[in-house]
């Protein structure tokens, strides 16, 4: 079972597809809840503490905001267990810990610097797109380059 | 050094089981894990249900869940507890949860997902489409020129 990064980290389908195909899906949510549910809350209600950002700084530099500092501190270990990476590259809508743009360029940029084996796609939108999309990433979870993390 | 209790807690996951399924409602759903008698807590919503419980019972049962409806059940991780006061709507004055708007835009796409899955399991390739080529410079520069021409 390889651990293969998604991108938007919170998507479900994305998710759902690389779970069904016998693989671990890196996601925000692993991150959060790691956070919220540890005992003895530093920083309530949402326990992020100014250690954050700190470790945040290994991806960005201090001029850097320190939302973009703080999120990457959520998606940076993600990055770093990383084997492969699926990302949808036009993703019609992000929310919540995607809903900021300059980190966002930040995380695809540092997927490309890791130089994992990666696929990129865009969201389905019709029938053709959405039989190429599951198709495209079934291949990709069993192909050779990602099963070789196994 | 980590007591037992946070241990305990961090080995607690939730997951979202989003339904798109023309078998099963958010009702029918939650009563078949009732029936699987697993270790969970588990609540139902209007989009199809949430389970908390140990990771390996919460894993073999979406395993179990799964096989109900292979195409029309998709699953995710959450990650805050169920009924959460942070994420709770009924004490955060209503309105939808934070996490709720990617589940929403994605819900449009999970019937497309279904079919597309299906085919897939079935063994239908996809059918290659051409994109169209692009505009070529001189081509451009001619139909710049007519527009200004008959202006």
């Amino acid at each position: 079972m390889s651990k293969i990064l998604i991108y938007p980290t919170n998507s479900l389908v994305l998710a759902d597809l690389v779970d069904r195909f016998g693989h671990e899906p890196l996601t925000i949510p692993q991150e959060i809840r790691k956070k919220v549910t540890s005992v003895g809350l530093d920083s309530p209600p949402l326990n992020i503490t100014p250690e954050d950002p700190k470790i945040g700084l290994k991806y960005a530099a201090v001029e850097v905001p320190s939302g973009v500092r703080g999120r990457m501190s959520l998606i940076g270990p993600l990055l770093e267990k990383a084997d492969a990476a699926v990302v949808v590259n036009d993703p019609e809508a992000t929310f919540g810990c995607m809903g900021c743009a300059r980190t966002n360029e930040l995380v695809n940029f540092l997927i490309r610097a890791k130089k994992i084996p990666m696929l990129e796609l865009p969201y389905p939108t019709n029938e053709d797109d959405a039989r190429d999309f599951v198709y495209k990433i079934a291949e990709f979870l069993q192909s050779s380059e990602v099963l070789k993390h196994e | 050094m980590e007591d037992a209790d946070d241990v305990s807690k961090k080995d607690v996951i939730t997951k979202l089981i989003v339904l798109s399924s023309r078998h099963m409602m958010p009702g029918d759903l939650l009563y078949k894990i009732y029936a699987l008698r697993k270790d969970v807590i588990v609540k139902e919503t209007c989009f199809g249900a949430e389970v908390s419980g140990k990771k390996e019972d919460v894993n073999s049962l979406i395993r179990d869940i799964r096989i109900l409806d292979p195409y029309g059940i998709f699953i995710k991780e959450r990650g805050f507890p169920i009924g959460d006061l942070r994420r709770c709507r009924a004490t955060s004055g209503g309105g939808a949860r934070p996490g709720f708007h990617q589940i929403e835009v994605e819900a449009a796409a999970l019937p497309l997902m279904s079919r597309a899955l299906l085919e897939y399991d079935m063994g239908v390739k996809p059918t290659t489409h051409e994109k169209p080529a692009k505009l070529d410079v001189d081509v451009f520069k001619k139909i710049i020129a007519d527009c200004l021409h008959s202006l």
